[in-house]
């Protein structure tokens, strides 16, 4: 065991309290506050892009019409709340909630650096997240004001239906480019940072795994978002009629639109889960007590799943008038992402193997993830697979796998992470105990939430519908899983609100917490707690592995 | 970063001294570090204009007589002036990167002023064919009238033109802007053999610049 206590000088001074007043947070270059502004905008996003998703839930909690009116208008207010639900969780929750929150934190701090390589980057990409994030905002509230057309493209923009509608496909573009822009240069600070500021003697196979990940989806931050750039740029420019290039009636192809669209978004979905696989790595191998097992193999199946992920964009058009010949390729890589994903999985769980497993808060949400997340991938299967995701596509099955991955992988990471860093954050501990019930909570309200979106799926329930009778031969499989579905939501709602508020609650009145709670052995537990403004009071250097659990340590 | 002001003198020139940053440990780490940032960027400009080049590539394929007819419509002769100005500037760049790490001052602004001359000559070049296309009628999108083109949908041809030429203008603006900065602060002399990242980054850039015009070239004026 190796919690050696660093005796820090105890200034009482830290990161949070160097300087005082709201301009010197708004004008920080310290990547700690930075994590923390960005923490405080997910947070807040995530409650209100919950807020969408529990009303879609009332919505169809019942058969009929629901609580929104049987008219167009509660029709498109019922496709309002889904596309803010999407683009909230989407774009402003999970693409920078681990590594735009957590990573700007604790990358530093893992390396053993003063800061990130561009410090000014950094807070101009939290600038950008903002201001993106308001224009999207703007332009689906200004459709239900009557300001322009309602925004009815959905999050994919899909030419030669966006080149048409009144709704403001022009701002809305604009403002994914923007949060473009703002994902790659915290990428590209991100992959700056960990090449050129490890500390003496980091080698890269000396990096906690957690910067493997974050590195990982660094580079396809900064490989992918630029084609997301260049397609939504023609898109404005042809909306404006100053080019053509995607219209069919003046000669272009609207599936090249598709092709450039998923070159991006499918990469972005691991940019979203990656980081949560680095954060599930820290926390099993920390709380198992136990050096991971295949440190190596974690390590390079995360630069593996990222080389993937940029092949197989095409199984998301296979009912998209793509060829038979590309859909089966496109299909066959997709099977091959599996293998690094289940590399990972695998090395996990023999890691929990005879380890001395604490059953804390971070943990749980850490065996969740691994419960979670493999019916999330293994689901995946059959989406993969040409004929069955012929017979899946666009029903509830897809609902339900994704939100699989997304909520049962990311966001379960991210609060996992929430909990294992938040003592080392705000030198706070919260009500263990709360957070335990919370996490279970979450759990069952998860699964009663969407594994019955799996039955309705195979019902045949298709997705974004507002309304459904119960006249179908399955129409009491589509009333009974639908109901616990919705009931399972509010449950998961109640359970994310409630960590929330015990978390918070914590960095006011919780007790102090120590340098090392959790005796982890990565760097950022050898700063104080919390860490000063440049992160540690001496200079750093190591001549050891990252985990050295149950090892003599040779550490200074 | 240091607060005081210091002058080094080298040679009859004098110099601002530059601190390292905070938060990095040596001038070598900063300036590796920047380089490497710089990088990156390129990288993101490059998947930016490789999302237009397989755009060409696809409507070549759909319609290679139309392809082929346009590129005769283009003044190859203007393209070939525009590529050369490019190479010199580019040769005038490195000598001005040379100069600020031997602390020449007055070479490193002579030579930076010189690129962005050269970069200006490009611009009236464009300028004259811009005008000229649309003086034949020949827009990109709703406008397009030119009746010279015997083949459909030659406007994605121009189309295509338009906005890679356009955003590769774009491109040399910013380097443009980007150079006189340089030259301005090289003349205040910031620029000295320990710290001339600024121009060095800069440099990248332009090269970057002139990379993707020598990709153009081809495409829109020579392959007939
Ligand atoms: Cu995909």
């Amino acid at each position: 065991m190796s919690t050696h206590d660093t005796h820090h000088a105890d200034t009482g001074v830290n990161y949070l309290n160097a300087s005082k007043g709201i301009g010197n947070w708004l004008l920080t270059l310290d990547h700690k506050r930075i994590g923390l502004m960005y923490l405080w905008s997910v947070m807040f996003f995530l409650l209100v892009g919950g807020t969408f998703a529990l009303l879609i839930r009332l919505q169809l909690a019942f058969p009929g019409h629901g609580f929104l009116p049987q008219t167009a208008e509660g029709k498109n207010m019922y496709n309002e709340f889904f596309t803010l639900h999407g683009v909230i969780m989407v774009f402003l929750v999970i693409i920078p909630g681990i590594p735009a929150a957590l990573g700007n934190f604790f990358l530093p701090l893992q390396l053993g650096a003063k800061d990130v390589a561009f410090p000014k980057l950094n807070l101009a990409s939290f600038y950008l997240y903002w201001i993106g994030a308001i224009m999207a905002i703007v332009a689906i509230l200004g459709g239900n004001l009557g300001w322009w057309g309602r925004l009815d493209t959905g999050w994919t923009f899909y030419t030669s239906y966006s080149l048409t509608t009144s709704g403001p496909v022009i701002l809305a573009v604009s403002a994914a480019f923007i949060l473009g822009f703002s994902s790659i240069f915290t990428g590209l600070n991100f992959v700056a940072t960990i090449h050129k500021m490890r500390c003496p003697g980091m080698g890269w196979y000396r990096m906690p795994l957690f910067l493997w990940a974050v590195y990982a989806t660094a580079i396809i931050q900064v490989l992918a978002t630029p084609v997301l750039g260049i397609t939504l740029l023609l898109l404005i420019m042809e909306r404006c009629d100053i080019i053509h290039i995607f219209n069919p009636a003046k000669g272009g192809d609207p599936i090249l639109f598709q092709h450039f669209f998923w070159f991006y978004s499918h990469p972005a979905v691991y940019i979203m889960i990656l980081p949560g696989m680095g954060v599930i790595s820290e926390i099993i191998s920390a709380q198992s007590k136990k050096v991971i097992f295949g440190y190596k193999a974690i390590a390079n199946s995360s630069i593996a799943i990222a080389v993937i992920s940029f092949v197989v964009w095409g199984h998301h058009m296979f009912m998209s008038g793509q060829t038979t010949y590309a859909g089966a390729v496109f299909s066959f890589l997709t099977f091959a992402v599996a293998i690094p994903t289940a590399i990972k999985v695998c090395n996990w769980v023999a890691t929990l193997y005879q380890g001395s497993i604490s059953l804390d808060t971070p943990m749980l949400y850490a065996l969740s993830f691994l419960f979670l997340f493999t019916i999330g991938g293994l689901t995946g299967i059959p989406l993969a697979t040409l004929s069955t995701d012929i017979v899946f596509h666009d029903t509830y099955y897809v609902v339900a796998h994704f939100h699989y991955v997304m909520f049962g992988g990311t966001i379960i990471a991210f609060f996992a992470g929430l909990h294992y860093w938040w003592p080392k954050m705000f030198g706070r501990m919260y009500n263990e105990f709360i957070a335990k019930c919370c996490c279970l909570t979450i759990f069952v309200g998860f699964n009663l939430c969407f594994f019955t979106q799996f039955f309705l799926g195979f019902a045949g329930f298709p997705r974004r519908y507002y309304s459904y009778g119960v006249d179908h031969e399955l129409g009491d499989v589509w009333r009974t899983m639908s109901g616990f579905s919705s009931i399972g939501a509010m449950i998961l709602g109640f359970g994310v609100l409630v960590s929330f508020v015990n978390l918070i609650v914590a960095v006011y009145t919780g007790k102090k917490a120590s340098d090392n709670p959790w005796g982890g052995t990565t760097l950022e537990w050898t700063a104080a707690t919390p860490p000063p403004t440049l992160n540690f009071d001496h200079d750093v250097s190591i001549d050891r592995d990252p985990y050295i659990y149950g090892k003599n340590t040779g550490h200074h | 970063m240091a607060t005081e002001k210091q002058i080094t003198k080298i040679g009859n020139d004098f110099f601002k001294t530059r601190f390292v940053a905070h938060h990095f440990a040596t001038a070598d780490q900063e300036f590796d570090a920047c380089k490497f940032g710089m990088w990156m960027f390129l990288l993101t400009e490059i998947m930016l204009f490789g999302g237009l080049f397989v755009a060409w590539v696809v409507y070549r394929l759909w319609y290679p007589e139309t392809f082929k007819h346009c590129a005769t419509i283009m003044d190859w002769k203007l393209g070939l002036v525009n590529t050369c100005i490019l190479i010199v500037s580019s040769l005038t760049m490195s000598l001005a990167i040379r100069a600020v790490k031997m602390s020449d001052k007055k070479t490193a602004v002579k030579m930076l002023l010189a690129t962005v001359l050269c970069g200006a000559g490009f611009l009236i070049v464009k300028y004259f064919e811009y005008a000229h296309k649309f003086h034949l009628g020949i827009f990109p999108g709703e406008n397009f009238s030119f009746d010279g083109a015997h083949y459909s949908n030659a406007h994605i041809f121009f189309s295509l033109y338009f906005v890679m030429t356009a955003t590769h203008v774009l491109h040399v603006i910013i380097g443009m802007t980007a150079i006189l900065w340089c030259s301005y602060r090289a003349s205040r002399g910031h620029f000295y053999k320990d710290y001339y990242t600024p121009v060095e980054l800069t440099g990248m850039y332009w090269h970057l610049v002139e990379l993707i015009w020598i990709f153009l070239f081809p495409m829109f004026y020579l392959i007939k």
